[in-house]
């Protein structure tokens, strides 16, 4: 590998990652202060129902099982989980759960795009960021599948630790991260660089209601009241 | 501070919970409400209205926000009016409320704007030129030079201008024309001053000042009803809407109430609480419908038989079987029943009714001295003898104190008119009748009869002063034959009325169910119930009427209909009764205060005037396709032959005789005529009348085509004219503008038709006569985007203006809650900075000129009593005598240089000539000394020491104090000028409110009720609502008609000769629209000829609120025609196809509403749907799809066109011909390519009807 590979690989997979995430914590925290009203998810529900039960829950479920597999999945260090399963046996578990969540992820995407970009109304109330997101998850699921090719070919798990070793060492501030992907398939490279780029572009998006999953509800008091004044 | 630091309260102690513990008290931060309550916080609120000629005239609050208006809401602070009645308020409608979407939408106007084309040629001109008049000359006098700017009209190219040079170059054509051709060349147009009295004011002080014109429009809206000024020599007055809540029986007829009199419908259906019945005749199920007891539906267009049916009942059991005391009394005293009709006989030995007769056919006069030949005659039951009764038009003019209607003779003695002459008769006469109902008119029914009816009626034998014995008859007895009722004087068979209801005889009720459809036994006791309430309650009946029924050609007939109910059952003059006819907002309250202002009376006098309906027959050439003829309108009883010519003639007749008014008036420029008189030695007068007579001087109109004929400058403002109300407006897009049109007929000329006999017929018409039009308005209409300049006026929140409504007693402002936006500037400001410009450009052109104005006979003038006669001198029948046989010729000095300081100050002549209207006249020194010290004087100049009237406020401060509604001292002097001529003191009804003055920051602090004044025939006091003839009832003050009572039989020569003298039903004309085109290539789809109705619609004020985006999406967003249900099967037409109208006039292309609510055989275009939206191109003209008018053209109708005779006497829009469109109709068929002419790509293919 020459320098500037190297250096192209330590720029996109080392501090590519934080400075994603900077703008992802710091500009979602400005918008929720200074833009309360457009803190929301955008629903075009009222204007067209059309495909949307479909889309939308198949794109929801999916993408759910999707997110916590992944975080739970690279962020859980090797030692944890080594005494109750193997690597090999956790990537075929992943590529299971996975490869289900990720169709119904791409079926969901699907729809709710084709009908973001066909339905008129739907259509004109769209913003760039929008249709721009909605795409972008699609992008970013069907190579999230398409990374199972290779790893039906090494099911060992080796190339999974690698990506785990990574995100571990970009979360826990590890130095270095980038040295971990020496070596992975430029599949699994551009599934991150997606990824990292929908983290980038998460607070100018519709993206912001993740934030405000009412969690609360499930444990709170019948009737909040607010005092006046 | 931070939404989100405040959120993290992990550490805050618990709060505190209750209702054992389902529930917790918080202490997040609430403000995110904030975001709620900023929504309507606002700045301040601002009172104004909507200048939209709704006839609402309801007052708003106008929200301003950061400097801008943000929304608008209903006033409701109108003053309380009197206990039982409810409150005006809230008045209001979703068009209103959605005005504020204007002020900074996209089809905002923002700057002045010109046409590249035109603007390109003004500045090389100028280059070349450097003076402005010399260079607009080189620019219009070239036909290669203005073909190139006139052509592009309608098609786009507009480039913003600044004012200044926009101002120039207006100024200089202004100039130019008047120079050139005459200042009378120069012509505006702007409609119902009532709704801004103010933006009126401004450009018709600016045109009047120069000499030009300024065009009527509420005959030519055909909102006019001839009907009135025949009735009761009133323009138009009505009740307001409060006094709905006084009646005991309604009839709404061809008013579709909830729709178009929202603000107003309330007291409609409050009043049905008091067990009021409500009575809808509509042909479709209009909204109206729904508020009603009953629902009749006759067909289109034939109302007037309906009506006779009606009052064939009435007469029959209210007049003749068991006469009502009540009625007996009131027909007596208040109309002309009574007088005495002298019967001319015919070769057959029957007679026709001729005219009414008077003190000058009997010997001395019958002791009259002064104007017998205007002193009708009645038979006195007391003294069995003639009299001539107190009252009749002749009392007006020449003499004081006998003009009123006490029931007494000219000497004074009481008498007892008598009704009917069936118990003191001396011989029975057969009388014969016109009878136009067995007309056979395709669409239409018609019940067969021979063309004449015969009556036999008692009569009286008198011998004239000539010794000529002559057969009388009164007025009643005539009404009753020709209501069809046979008196049994002779056998049944000998008489052609009707003895039952049952009879299919004119104008029974079984006659009626044949034309119309309604059964007869509904309308019979419909009648029954309508007369019996009048009876029982004293005239408590009421028909709320409107535009459905008087947009007909032969509107007067449905009117008369009505009104002769309302006349028998004494309605009309009382309190929850009478003719309530709601069309435009043409109550302009304060009128006499405003004339001035308007019109520079107080500079010159007088202004010039012209019909608009004469003016756009003839100038936009739509005389050229006329097909209608005289001979199809002439009753059977004239003479043909003395009838020859065609509507253009009758025009141009009516114009010399000087019945009506001209524009251009002759056919030289009037700025030199006095010069060519004094170098020929003689007064300008008998120089002009001497060229006249000679034939070296004509009118105006009687060469339209020549170019020193035509208007060269037209000024439209406060007006969509070629959005909206352009009758013809294809002919206008053609010969007026010079652009693209639609037309598909052929011309007299090419059809090889008989061409008319007056006019210079040439063959190949002149087009784009109009060398500078120029619009102001707050949004970009048709009309701006066929203009050659385009200026920007503030909005109704951006402007300082006065509004009135004849619904409702108050008046009210306008007021500007911001400043006009962008460069847009208010209607006062825009015409004051062009009389500047053009004061600044004339000189060196125009100085001090000597001008001759023609005027025609006035109504409310000693002209009116000019013409008992018809004679044309020009045919050699008499002499041309002005102001007797012809108009008056009257000079006038204009001072062109003082133009500006003229229109910014009050003039002298009010000083010294007085101020008044509608025949009475008073001092009014010590207000315009009183205006000197509000408004200030001017400090030097041409106007030195004169009241200013600098701004729009100091303009209303004008109207306000000269007017005796907003002056109290004013009224009292109006009521008192009155008193003089009626010898009956009025002053009693103003004298509580004589230091009453309304100034313009009163109403902007609350709307304010107006004080009675002669002006109007109704009160405004503290004990009955505005109800019209209340005064000519109460006080005893005449109608200004021939027998100074409602005058039920027009006796004029052109009445009788056209079947008019009496009512009749007359089925629409045929104007062939539909029928004369060469048809056009077929599309494949069936098509079927419908009458294209246009009543008023919901969405939208005539064309306003139409292009608004919230109105049209509570629509349909585009243009729409209604379709019956059948008619739509008929051709493979479903709901929301596009579809197209075409006849000869041109095409339009729509959207298809199919509705059962639309009666079979017609369909409704709502009325100025604006062009601007969602309008592809018509399969037929190969051009955009037009506007309603599309399919339109005018046809004048010769019984308007009567002056110089009491109430049929020449009035600014209060008579003279309208310009009808009901009788219309239209080939209707699916479309099949839209096209949208833009090159899109959205063109698409409809489905073809299988």
């Amino acid at each position: 590998m020459g320098a500037f590979m190297g250096y192209l690989n330590g720029l996109l997979f080392g501090l590519y990652p934080y400075l994603a995430g900077s703008v992802f914590l710091i500009g979602s925290l400005l918008r929720f202060d200074h833009g309360q009203y457009t803190w929301k998810t955008g629903s075009s529900q009222l204007l067209s129902k059309r495909q949307l039960r479909l889309g939308s829950n198949l794109f929801h479920i999916g993408i759910l099982v999707i997110f916590f597999g992944h975080l739970v999945g690279l962020l859980t260090p090797h030692w944890v989980y080594a005494p109750f399963i193997s690597a090999g046996a956790k990537q075929v578990v992943a590529i299971i759960v996975g490869g289900i969540a990720g169709v119904m992820c791409l079926a969901g995407g699907a729809i709710l795009l084709h009908r973001r970009l066909t339905n008129p109304r739907v259509r004109a109330s769209s913003r760039t960021a929008d249709n721009l997101i909605l795409a972008l998850f699609v992008v970013q699921v069907t190579l999230g599948l398409l990374t199972i090719i290779p790893a039906l070919g090494h099911l060992d798990g080796g190339v999974m630790l690698m990506l785990g070793s990574w995100a571990q060492s970009v979360v826990y501030f590890q130095g270095d991260a980038a040295a971990h992907l020496q070596g992975v398939g430029w599949i699994y490279k551009l599934h991150i660089l997606v990824g990292l780029t929908i983290v980038l572009i998460f607070p100018f998006t519709r993206l912001v209601h993740v934030w405000s999953v009412p969690l609360g509800y499930f444990g709170r008091r019948y009737q909040i009241v607010r005092r006046r004044g | 501070m931070s939404h989100f630091i405040d959120r993290l309260k992990y550490l805050t102690r618990k709060p505190p919970e209750f209702a054992g513990g389902h529930g917790e008290t918080r202490d997040e931060t609430r403000q995110w409400e904030d975001g709620y309550r900023q929504r309507w916080q606002h700045d301040k609120v601002v009172r104004s209205t909507h200048g939209v000629n709704c006839t609402g005239s309801c007052s708003w609050k106008i929200y301003v926000k950061n400097g801008l208006v943000t929304w608008e809401t209903q006033q409701t602070d109108y003053p309380r009016t009197r206990p039982d009645l409810p409150n005006h308020e809230p008045r209001g409608c979703p068009r209103g409320a959605s005005y504020s979407w204007y002020l900074y939408s996209a089809n905002r106007l923002k700057y002045p704007l010109v046409r590249k084309a035109l603007v390109k040629l003004w500045r090389e001109a100028l280059a070349e030129h450097g003076d402005p008049v010399d260079a607009w000359a080189s620019i219009v006098e070239d036909p290669a030079r203005s073909a190139e700017y006139k052509r592009a009209r309608g098609m786009g190219g507009f480039v913003r201008a600044d004012w200044d040079e926009i101002q120039t170059l207006i100024a200089a054509s202004n100039v130019y024309t008047a120079k050139q051709y005459g200042p009378d060349r120069v012509v505006g147009f702007s409609p119902i001053p009532a709704m801004s009295m103010v933006s009126y004011a401004s450009g018709a002080r600016y045109l009047s000042l120069i000499g030009g014109v300024c065009l009527s429009f509420y005959d030519w809206y055909c909102d006019l009803p001839p009907a009135s000024p025949q009735t009761w020599g009133e323009q138009t007055d009505v009740p307001e809407s409060a006094d709905w809540y006084n009646s005991g029986y309604i009839i709404a007829w061809g008013s579709n109430v909830p729709q178009t009199r929202t603000p107003d419908a309330h007291f409609f259906t409050e009043v049905r609480y008091k067990g009021t019945k409500t009575v809808a005749i509509t042909p479709d199920y209009a909204e109206v419908s729904k508020l009603c007891d009953e629902w009749l539906s006759p067909q289109q267009g034939t109302d007037a038989a309906l009506a006779m049916a009606m009052g064939h009942v009435i007469l029959k059991e209210f007049h003749l079987d068991k006469p009502s005391a009540y009625f007996t009394d009131y027909v007596r005293r208040y109309t002309d029943m009574p007088m005495l009709v002298e019967l001319e006989a015919r070769e057959d030995g029957s007679y026709a009714p001729g005219k009414q007769l008077r003190a000058s056919d009997f010997a001395a006069n019958l002791g009259q001295a002064n104007n017998p030949q205007w002193k009708t005659l009645a038979w006195d039951e007391t003294s069995d003898r003639l009299v001539v009764p107190r009252g009749s038009i002749g009392f007006r003019w020449g003499e004081d104190g006998h003009w009123n209607l006490e029931p007494v003779d000219a000497d004074g003695n009481d008498v007892s008119l008598s009704l009917s002459l069936i118990e003191r008769h001396d011989s029975v006469a057969r009388v014969a009748f016109p009878y136009f109902g067995g007309i056979e008119r395709e669409h239409f029914k018609h019940v067969a009869g021979n063309d004449v009816l015969y009556h036999n009626l008692p009569s009286k034998r008198l011998t004239l002063a000539s010794g000529r014995e002559v057969l009388a008859v009164t007025v009643f007895d005539l009404m009753c034959a020709n209501y069809g009722i046979d008196r049994g004087l002779v056998g049944e068979s000998e008489d052609d009325g009707a003895t039952t209801y049952d009879q299919v005889r004119p104008y029974t009720p079984a006659w009626q169910e044949a034309i119309t459809g309604v059964p007869a036994a509904q309308v019979t006791r419909l009648a029954r119930e309508f007369a019996d309430n009048a009876d029982k309650t004293r005239g408590r009946s009421m028909i709320i009427v409107g535009a459905g029924m008087n947009h007909w050609y032969h509107m007067d007939m449905n009117y008369r209909g009505l009104i002769n109910m309302l006349v028998m059952c004494g309605c009309v003059g009382q309190s929850g009764g009478g003719w309530s006819h709601y069309v435009g907002q043409e109550k302009l309250r304060p009128q006499t205060g405003w004339t001035p202002l308007a019109f520079g009376l107080d500079w010159q006098r007088p202004p010039r005037h012209m019909n608009g309906t004469s003016f756009f027959y003839n100038h936009s050439s739509q005389w050229r396709y006329e097909k209608l003829e005289i001979k199809e309108l002439l009753s059977p009883l004239a003479r043909p032959e003395d009838f020859k010519g065609s509507l253009i003639d009758f025009n141009v007749r009516a114009e010399r005789m000087g019945w009506l008014p001209s524009a251009p008036q002759l056919d030289t420029n009037p700025l030199r005529l006095a010069a060519a008189a004094e170098a020929d030695g003689k007064s300008t007068a008998d120089y002009v009348v001497e060229q006249l007579k000679s034939g070296k001087l004509r009118f105006a109109a009687e060469d339209p085509d020549d170019p020193q004929n035509f208007p060269h400058n037209l000024f439209i403002w406060r007006s969509n004219l070629l959005g909206s109300s352009g009758k013809g407006h294809e002919y206008m897009l053609k010969y007026l503008l010079g652009t693209k049109h639609g037309i598909q007929g052929k011309n007299l000329g090419d059809t090889g038709a008989t061409l008319p006999e007056e006019v210079v017929w040439r063959d190949e018409a002149p087009e784009g006569k109009v060398d500078l039009l120029v619009t102001l308005d707050f949004r970009m209409s048709t009309t701006c985007l066929y203009s050659d300049i385009v200026l920007p006026t503030a909005t109704w929140y951006e402007k300082d203006d006065l509004n009135t409504s004849d619904m409702h007693p108050f008046i009210h402002p306008l007021t500007a809650a911001t400043d006009p936006a962008w460069e847009s500037r208010s209607d006062w400001e825009i015409y004051k900075g062009i009389a500047k410009a053009f004061s600044r450009v004339c000189v060196g052109h125009l100085g001090e000129e000597t001008d001759l104005v023609t005027l025609p006979l006035q109504h409310d003038s000693p002209g009116e009593l000019s013409q008992p006669d018809v004679l044309d001198w020009k045919r050699g029948e008499c002499e041309p005598i002005p102001g007797k046989t012809m108009p008056n010729l009257i000079e006038v000095k204009r001072n062109y240089p003082d133009t500006y300081e003229r229109f910014t100050s009050v003039g002298p002549l009010l000083d010294s000539l007085g101020n008044g209207g509608k025949g009475i006249n008073w001092d009014t020194q010590s207000e315009v000394e009183l205006l000197g010290r509000l408004n200030y004087v001017k400090p030097d100049g041409a106007a030195k020491g004169r009241p200013r009237i600098d701004t729009a406020i100091d303009a209303a401060e004008m109207i306000l104090t000269l007017a005796p509604e907003t002056n109290g001292q004013v009224a009292v002097k109006a009521w008192g000028a009155l008193s003089k001529i009626t010898g009956r003191d009025h002053t009693h009804l103003a004298r509580p409110k004589q230091e009453e003055k309304i100034r313009f920051r009163d109403i902007v602090a609350q709307p304010r009720k107006i004080i009675s004044s002669p002006t109007w025939s109704g009160l405004e006091d503290e004990h009955v609502s505005y109800n019209a003839c209340y005064t000519n009832v109460h006080e005893l003050i005449p109608w200004r008609t021939l027998s100074g009572r409602q005058q039920l039989y027009q006796d004029h020569a052109w009445m009788r000769a056209f079947g008019e003298s009496l009512l009749v039903y007359r089925p629409p004309i045929n104007t062939k629209a539909a029928t004369s085109l060469k048809a056009p290539s077929s599309n494949g789809n069936p098509e079927i000829a419908l009458n294209f109705l246009t009543p008023h619609q919901k969405w939208g004020i005539h064309s306003t609120y139409s292009d608004n985006l919230l109105m049209q999406t509570l629509s349909r967003g585009g243009p729409i025609v209604w379709l019956s249900e059948d008619d739509a099967r008929s051709i493979g037409i479903e709901d929301n196809d596009w579809i197209e109208l075409y006849n000869a006039n041109g095409a339009i292309a729509a959207r298809a509403v199919v509705s059962q609510r639309v009666k079979t055989g017609m369909v409704m275009m709502y009325h100025a749907q604006e062009r601007i939206v969602n309008v592809p191109g018509s399969e037929i003209t190969g051009t955009r799809g037009g506007i309603h008018n599309s399919v339109t053209r005018v046809c004048p109708k010769p019984t308007h066109m009567i002056g110089g005779y009491a109430q049929l006497a020449y009035g600014f829009n209060y008579y003279g011909t309208v310009g009808s469109n009901r009788d219309e109709f239209v080939i209707v068929r699916k479309m099949h390519n839209i096209d949208w002419l833009d090159g899109e790509g959205n063109d698409t293919v409809q489905e073809a009807v299988k």
